[in-house]
């Protein structure tokens, strides 16, 4: 399985690259980032000054039948979908495409101090997240699950960073069983990304 | 995982339908969707739903007017509407005809996830809370009331019948026969049942005893009274109060209980304060009470306002068909607290126990099976397993008087000598308590020989 990582309009490089490092290796290095030229002003509604993300979604479906595997767009401004205020990312579950927002997921957004290292995990947290539904998983119940709910970022900050045994039970039977590393304890370059409480 | 519960969405707005629809869908739920009020009542026929998610503008039938169809079809259904702001007067108007709540557009996720789980909690509480009361009814039904004689279908029916009132109820009976069971099943069958039952031995209380037992005291009323206490009639509000032997009380006290059963006030020994209590009254006899009217003992008027509806409990000795059912019942009952593991009575033993006088009616039954259990050894009950008193001289086809006067007399007789007098010992094993067993004394005129 492959995991397409398409940065859009994205600035924050340094923050690319830590993230992608880290996933490529959950994903045993099945990761890329790729260029998607996707024009985001159809989606962009002007009361909200916000970005519609089903529609970014169904844009990008159009750019991508050439790459096999599960295309997770990566951005910057704020999403919405039209019935919600926002929200921080969103996945066609048991589908290919996913969108996840760091607007909401910087600490400035809140606090108006910066804070690279919790970027850089809620990021991680969100990106597993919107994945996980890629890969059929819905929302779990353990807080320890990087698949449990977050509706506010005071929750994903709550949440584990990693999919918990039930879930991994799943994505192994959904057929995703080799995708991921598994959590050991000898997994020196793991553990430093995830949680030490999920490595088994 | 959550479990699958399940939600209908209705709004007119597709985006705003589907965008829910995922939603919903990656939090676990079962989730289906209706364009509008019409499409949604159709739905909603085929299926039932925890929650649904209404949108208050929809061309046709409005939010508000599904709310009431909804009611009407599935009172339990968590209703929650979604409004524009300008609508929120109309919200709060659906809120006291039964919605669960209202969310504005657009849904903060952080709010309509709270509410969702909310609701749904509280609704799995009340779920759990209904069935808690079903299943405490289920302990405290009166497990030895049970028969399946002619005269106890006909019991359980009066019992069925009466329950639903709260009309004053009189059960009379001889001792042992369930007089108390009865009221209980009276009780947690009627709508007072979720308050408690108290229950008064008339007979086993003195006169000055008794009015404050009923009535409670308040404190330094009399020597000893140290503390303020509540009476019988006071705990027994919005519940039922259980007045056993009432034939025994004496005639200053009749007096006294006719005026609060009547006023359902009261006041408390040495208090000042009239106090109300909404009880029902079930009272019970062994006694006569048309001799006592006769005598003079009982008055008049209390005797009608109890002798509303009666309930007579037939002798065991009259209902025979119940007495195996009654000896495995009790066999089975004393099994697990004993952890024995007696598998069944012999034939000659359950002969004996069908052609027994049963004087003591099902207490001693339940009496003499548990005294089995404890001395048989087997795996069955036999004849020698049986108590002292049950013996052949008790026999109902024995020689002499068989009239029920004369078995209580030579079985009373027989307990007494076997105790040495020895009242208290004498009242325990006959299952009596100790009045009772005086006033038998005195009726049959037994002396310590």
């Amino acid at each position: 399985m492959k995991f397409f990582i398409a940065p859009i309009e994205f600035s924050n490089v340094s923050v690319l690259n830590s993230i992608t490092k880290d996933i490529s290796v959950i994903f045993k290095d099945n990761v890329s980032l790729i260029s998607l030229p996707l024009n985001t002003a159809a989606a962009y509604s002007r009361d909200r000054g916000q970005y519609f993300s089903t529609q970014l979604i169904a844009d990008a479906m159009k750019l991508t039948p050439a790459y096999d595997g599960k295309v997770l767009m990566l951005v910057e401004f704020d999403l919405f979908v039209p019935v919600f205020t926002y929200v921080f990312g969103e996945a066609q579950l048991n589908g290919k495409h996913s969108i996840v927002s760091l607007c909401r997921l910087h600490e400035e957004f809140y606090s108006g101090k910066t804070n690279d290292k919790l970027l850089h995990e809620r990021s991680l947290k969100e990106i597993l997240h919107e994945l996980g539904h890629n890969m059929g998983l819905i929302h779990c119940r353990n807080w320890n699950c990087v698949m449990h709910s977050s509706q506010g970022v005071e929750e994903i900050d709550i949440k584990g960073n990693f999919y918990c045994p039930e879930c991994s039970g799943i994505l192994s039977n959904n057929g995703y069983k080799d995708t991921f590393v598994k959590l050991t304890p000898d997994n020196d370059s793991l553990s430093k990304i995830i949680d030490s409480d999920h490595i088994t | 995982m959550k479990s699958k519960q399940s939600i209908l969405i209705v709004d007119d707005e597709k985006i705003v339908r589907e965008s829910l629809y995922h939603w919903f869908i990656e939090e676990g739920y079962n989730v289906d969707t209706a364009e509008d009020a019409e499409a949604a009542l159709k739905i909603i026929e085929k299926g039932k739903y925890e929650l649904m998610l209404v949108d208050m503008k929809m061309p046709g039938m409005s939010g508000l007017e599904l709310l009431d169809k909804v009611k009407e079809i599935d009172k339990d259904t968590i209703f929650i509407l979604i409004t524009a702001f300008a609508s929120v007067p109309t919200a709060i108007k659906a809120l006291k005809n039964g919605a669960y709540d209202y969310i504005t557009k657009p849904i903060d996720p952080d709010e309509l996830a709270h509410i969702v789980e909310k609701a749904i909690h509280q609704k799995e509480l009340r779920q759990e809370n209904e069935q808690l009361k079903d299943n405490i009814n289920e302990i405290i039904k009166p497990d030895n009331l049970i028969g399946e004689s002619r005269q106890m279908l006909k019991i359980f029916d009066l019992i069925n019948t009466v329950a639903q009132t709260d009309t004053t109820v009189m059960i009379r009976g001889e001792s042992g026969t369930g007089k108390e069971l009865v009221a209980k099943a009276i009780h947690i069958n009627s709508k007072r049942k979720y308050f408690p039952i108290v229950t008064v031995n008339c007979g086993a209380l003195a006169e000055s005893l008794l009015e404050s037992e009923l009535f409670g005291h308040e404190k330094g009323a009399f020597t000893g009274a140290h503390y303020k206490r509540k009476g019988k009639f006071e705990m027994a509000d919005g519940g039922t109060i259980f007045l056993d032997e009432i034939g025994t009380v004496s005639p200053k006290m009749q007096i006294e209980l006719l005026r609060v059963i009547e006023s359902k006030q009261f006041m408390r020994v040495g208090g000042n304060e009239n106090i109300k209590s909404d009880f029902r009254v079930i009272a019970a006899t062994n006694e006569p009470l048309e001799n006592l009217l006769k005598e003079g003992k009982f008055r008049e008027d209390l005797y009608y306002r109890l002798n509303v509806f009666t309930i007579f409990i037939p002798p065991l000795r009259e209902r025979r068909d119940d007495i195996p059912i009654l000896a495995y019942y009790f066999m089975n009952k004393f099994n697990a607290a004993m952890n024995r593991n007696i598998k069944n009575i012999s034939n000659e033993a359950m002969d004996f126990l069908v052609n027994y006088s049963w004087p003591g009616n099902v207490r001693e039954l339940e009496n003499a099976i548990e005294r089995a259990l404890v001395v048989g050894r087997g795996d069955s009950i036999k004849i020698e397993d049986l108590p002292f008193h049950v013996t052949p001289n008790n026999r109902l086809d024995d020689e002499g008087d068989k009239s029920l006067e004369s078995v209580e007399k030579r079985h009373i007789m027989n307990v007494l000598e076997l105790n040495n007098w020895n009242i208290s010992k004498s009242a325990e094993a006959l299952q009596i308590d100790r009045v009772t067993l005086y006033n038998k004394i005195n009726k049959y005129g037994f002396r310590k020989s």
